[in-house]
């Protein structure tokens, strides 16, 4: 019974998010990897380059990176791939340690040394 | 720390993997739920890749792009925790299966505070196209007292000055240019203008500034076109932010008192107020250099100001609403001068000033919640500004009455790499002017659209182009371009180049009103124009700009050398080359202003700041009688200041360090060749120097005590006032001042607040 019910309601929300249009001003958030105000400025810098991007701020304390998308030009997944080329990890996609290898020596965010150096960055002002 | 981070990835992917075989664990209950930001309450934006996991246990989700998740539940299972990195893990406790919305506190929100205090009292943008520098209240703090005039002594890019030996009134000046080319916006409206040109500055007492925007050449067109040299934006302290109370008492030596009241007041979520009073007072009498005439005015000032501040975050409004009332009052001249019985002597020879001005605006800003780079403003301000003075036998009085308005948006094209401003402008001036016996009355209207795009490549290089056509009653209808362009060539460098045109109508009688105190007849030329039978005032204001950050003995420092021009096609000139006539008439010419400045600030210990600049100055204008360059300006100047603050303590408590050292060049002096050889002055002034310092205890976050000396080495100009043994003959002039008239000063001031 609740197998079912499940299965209903899986196919119920997959038909939903087909049929939701693509907006125009999706707001969305995703987690990017990175440690400083650096990152910060790369990231957001590929992610605007991204075309259909229109707004991206990333947080350096929460690494969550809030965009602004066109849906009808871009996806996540396009983005993500653009800020991985750059050097940064997201969820889904990493990047290859030849794109992590051209970001900054102080910026190896995958490092421990480089994470506890940056400790208290967004705290004091960049 | 870290470790913890490391070990929530490996089990975000993990936990990931789980998630993404949702089939396979569908037997078991499941609790869902959004996790957000509590920073961001209002953008209602998801954290993504939050973790959620039932305390000792191993049973774990991760939120998904919306910041919602499902995780699989037990009834044995009841306290959830959720994690992320940057905020605080807060443990839910769960009874039931309802869904779960829940706000994330960022961490080290606390801290923040800290940095505050910690930030430059000048910052020097490294990132704006313009070339703009922010002075916040730190620095402000460092002026000896107490209004805006007299807030620039401390910024090598200002030079302040006495504008004459009878008022006490400082004026000040930008690239070699005096305040009628310098556009004084508060809060974004325009505001020193026209009747307050003058004394609009003293009129703002210093605790109301919250910060100051300064902006060398020409600046945005957002702001109108009368900018020429630059422009200077006075925040003003809002109710939301300020104290809750301010009280801020100050007591010079030399006679002067002045009280500062700020009282605010939160009334509900959404709506604060504040009212902000004022008051001046000097009683008594000084008369140092013996020359029977007062160093100083005898005067008093009431300034009263109500503001009401609304916020909905959420909904992206926000207002701001304006009430205030200055009533000012100074009288000048002989010392034995007594106004009920004096007036319209040719005996004593004494002046009286009075200013009352309401003014009101009104703000509202807009910022679309869906669209953090989306909004629109609308602006409106009136005021009404009146004055009555006389000066020995010269009467001047002056009503303008003033009305703006400018309707703003804010956009982008594409991406926020590409910003835009549109909106249109109005404005109606009208002036009712008395001149002995003459009435000028006249009014001004103007409509402009302005449009700026703003293109920033995010790396090196950014521009900002603006144009602006208006329609003006005297003007006619013109363009205003400017065009700043900003490019960084290498690591911690900044190149600026600005270029920009201005027009304005001059006042001259409200922007020359000195001169009634001294005998110079006033002689207008060319009958050709609009105002006063004088043309508009045009230029064109050219700049580059070089910033240069370095690390020397692992301390910081910066290197700006700037340089600006200011070429007039049209100017109202004001020649003073007759010491018996003051005469305005239309350039017929060249009139340029050149300026270079080399400025370094430097760490020289921690908490040891050092700043210095050389300034030259090539102004000149084509007189009727000859090329000269502008009289009473110091081609050279250098500047100096030196601050220390000691390490502040667990209690709050500092000592703040600061000492000024302005070194003015000789400067050109009127021609007083015509007079009696007893009034006649040498060509230049000699160079001199001056030295201001200040010392601040803070006792703790709500108290403190400020005492300095102005004008430590007591250097003063010999005789200020020309034949002032004989004021009401032909040779009397207040104006040919070019060195300070008070000597050696020493105040005292408390600031006391709650918060």
């Amino acid at each position: 019974m609740k197998k079912g019910l499940l299965i209903i309601f899986t196919v119920l929300l997959t038909v939903s998010v087909n049929a939701q249009k693509k907006k125009k001003n999706a707001k969305v958030s995703i987690e990017v990897d990175g440690v400083c105000m650096m990152c910060k400025k790369r990231i957001e810098t590929a992610a605007l380059k991204t075309k259909g991007v229109k707004f991206a701020s990333w947080n350096v304390k929460t690494h969550a990176l809030s965009l602004i998308i066109d849906e009808r030009k871009t996806d996540i997944k396009t983005v993500q791939k653009n800020v991985a080329s750059v050097g940064h990890d997201t969820k889904a996609i990493k990047a290859t340690e030849k794109q992590y290898n051209s970001v900054h020596p102080c910026c190896k965010y995958r490092e421990d040394k480089v994470i506890e150096d940056h400790k208290n960055e967004g705290k004091k002002k960049s | 720390m870290y470790k913890f981070y490391k070990y929530n990835i490996m089990k975000k992917i993990i936990v990931s993997i789980f998630l993404l075989m949702p089939l396979v664990s569908f037997t078991q209950n499941k609790l869902k739920g959004m996790i957000m930001d509590k920073e961001n309450k209002k953008s209602n934006l998801g954290l993504y890749g939050a973790n959620v996991h039932w305390l000792k246990t191993t049973v774990g989700a991760v939120t998904n792009e919306n910041g919602a998740f499902e995780i699989a539940y037990k009834e044995e299972y009841k306290r959830l925790v959720v994690s992320f990195v940057g905020y605080k893990t807060d443990t839910l406790t769960i009874t039931s299966l309802e869904p779960v919305r829940h706000f994330l506190t960022p961490e080290g929100t606390l801290d923040e505070i800290v940095i505050i205090n910690k930030r430059k009292a000048i910052q020097k943008s490294f990132i704006q196209t313009q070339n703009t520098f922010t002075v916040n209240k730190d620095e402000l703090l460092k002026a000896a007292c107490c209004n805006l005039s007299e807030s620039f002594e401390t910024n090598p890019s200002i030079d302040v000055s006495f504008s004459d030996a009878i008022s006490g009134t400082k004026q000040i000046q930008m690239l070699g240019l005096t305040s009628p080319y310098l556009l004084f916006n508060q809060e974004n409206i325009p505001s020193i203008r026209g009747a307050s040109q003058a004394f609009g500055l003293t009129f703002t007492p210093g605790t109301w500034v919250e910060s100051i925007q300064i902006t060398k050449g020409a600046g945005s067109v957002v702001n109108g076109y009368e900018s020429i040299s630059g422009q200077i934006n006075a925040e003003l302290v809002k109710p939301f932010s300020d104290d809750k109370l301010f009280v801020n008492a100050y007591s010079s030596l030399n006679g002067r008192l002045e009280l500062n009241t700020h009282v605010n007041q939160k009334l509900s979520e959404k709506w604060h107020t504040g009212v902000y009073i004022h008051g001046n007072y000097r009683g008594e009498k000084f008369d140092e250099n013996n020359d029977n005439f007062l160093d100083a005015p005898i005067a008093n000032q009431i300034n009263v100001m109500n503001r009401w501040q609304y916020t909905d975050a959420e909904k992206g409004w926000i207002s701001f609403v304006n009430f205030r009332y200055l009533k000012d009052k100074k009288q000048m001249g002989e010392i034995n001068f007594d106004h009920s019985n004096d007036k319209g002597s040719s005996s004593i020879w004494g002046s009286e000033i009075k200013t009352r001005r309401f003014e009101s605006s009104a703000k509202l800003g807009y910022v679309f919640p869906e669209l953090p780079f989306q909004s629109f403003g609308l602006q409106f301000a009136y005021s009404n500004h009146n004055q009555d003075s006389y000066f020995g036998l010269n009467e001047y009085n002056i009503n303008h009455e003033s009305v703006y308005g400018n309707l703003l948006f804010n956009s982008i094209i594409g991406d926020t790499r590409n910003k835009f401003k549109t909106g249109i402008s109005f404005s109606y001036d009208k002036y009712l002017e008395l001149v002995n016996h003459n009435n000028y009355n006249r009014y001004e209207d103007s409509f402009g659209v302005f449009f700026e795009y703003a293109y920033d490549n995010l790396d090196n290089f950014s521009f900002t182009a603006g144009v602006r056509i208006d329609s003006h009653n005297f003007l006619g209808t013109f363009v205003t371009p400017r065009l700043h362009v900003r490019y960084v060539p290498w690591t911690d460098a900044v190149l600026r180049a600005s270029i920009g045109k201005g027009r304005r109508s001059a006042n001259i009688f409200a922007e020359n009103q000195k001169y009634f105190a001294s005998s110079r007849q006033v002689k207008i030329d060319n009958n050709d124009g609009n105002v006063y039978g004088v043309s508009p005032e045009i230029a064109w204001n050219f700049g580059l700009s070089y910033l240069q950050k370095f690390k020397l003995f692992e301390r910081n420092g910066d290197v700006t050398v700037d340089f600006y021009r200011t070429d007039f096609s049209n100017q109202v000139v004001v020649d003073l080359e007759n010491p018996q006539e003051i005469s305005f008439y239309n350039l017929n010419g060249e009139s340029k202003a050149g300026s270079f400045q080399i400025e370094v600030n430097y760490e020289l210990l921690e908490r040891l700041n050092l700043r210095t600049a050389y300034k030259y100055y090539d102004v000149f204008t084509d007189y009727k009688s000859g090329k000269y360059q502008k009289p009473i300006q110091a081609k050279q100047r250098f500047f100096a200041n030196v601050s220390y603050d000691t390490a502040l303590t667990l209690e709050n408590s500092q000592w703040k360090f600061d000492l000024t050292f302005n070194l003015i060049g000789k400067q050109r002096l009127p021609n007083t060749a015509l007079n009696p050889v007893q009034y006649q002055l040498p060509e230049y002034s000699n160079s001199y120097s001056l030295l201001n310092s200040q010392v601040t205890r803070v006792f703790s976050k709500r108290f403190e005590m400020y005492s300095g000396v102005e004008n430590l080495t007591n250097y003063k100009q010999k005789n200020p006032i020309l034949a002032s043994d004989n004021p009401f003959g032909a040779n009397f002039d207040t104006t040919i001042v070019y060195a300070p008239i008070f000597g050696r000063s020493v105040y005292l001031g408390v600031r006391f607040k709650l918060y």
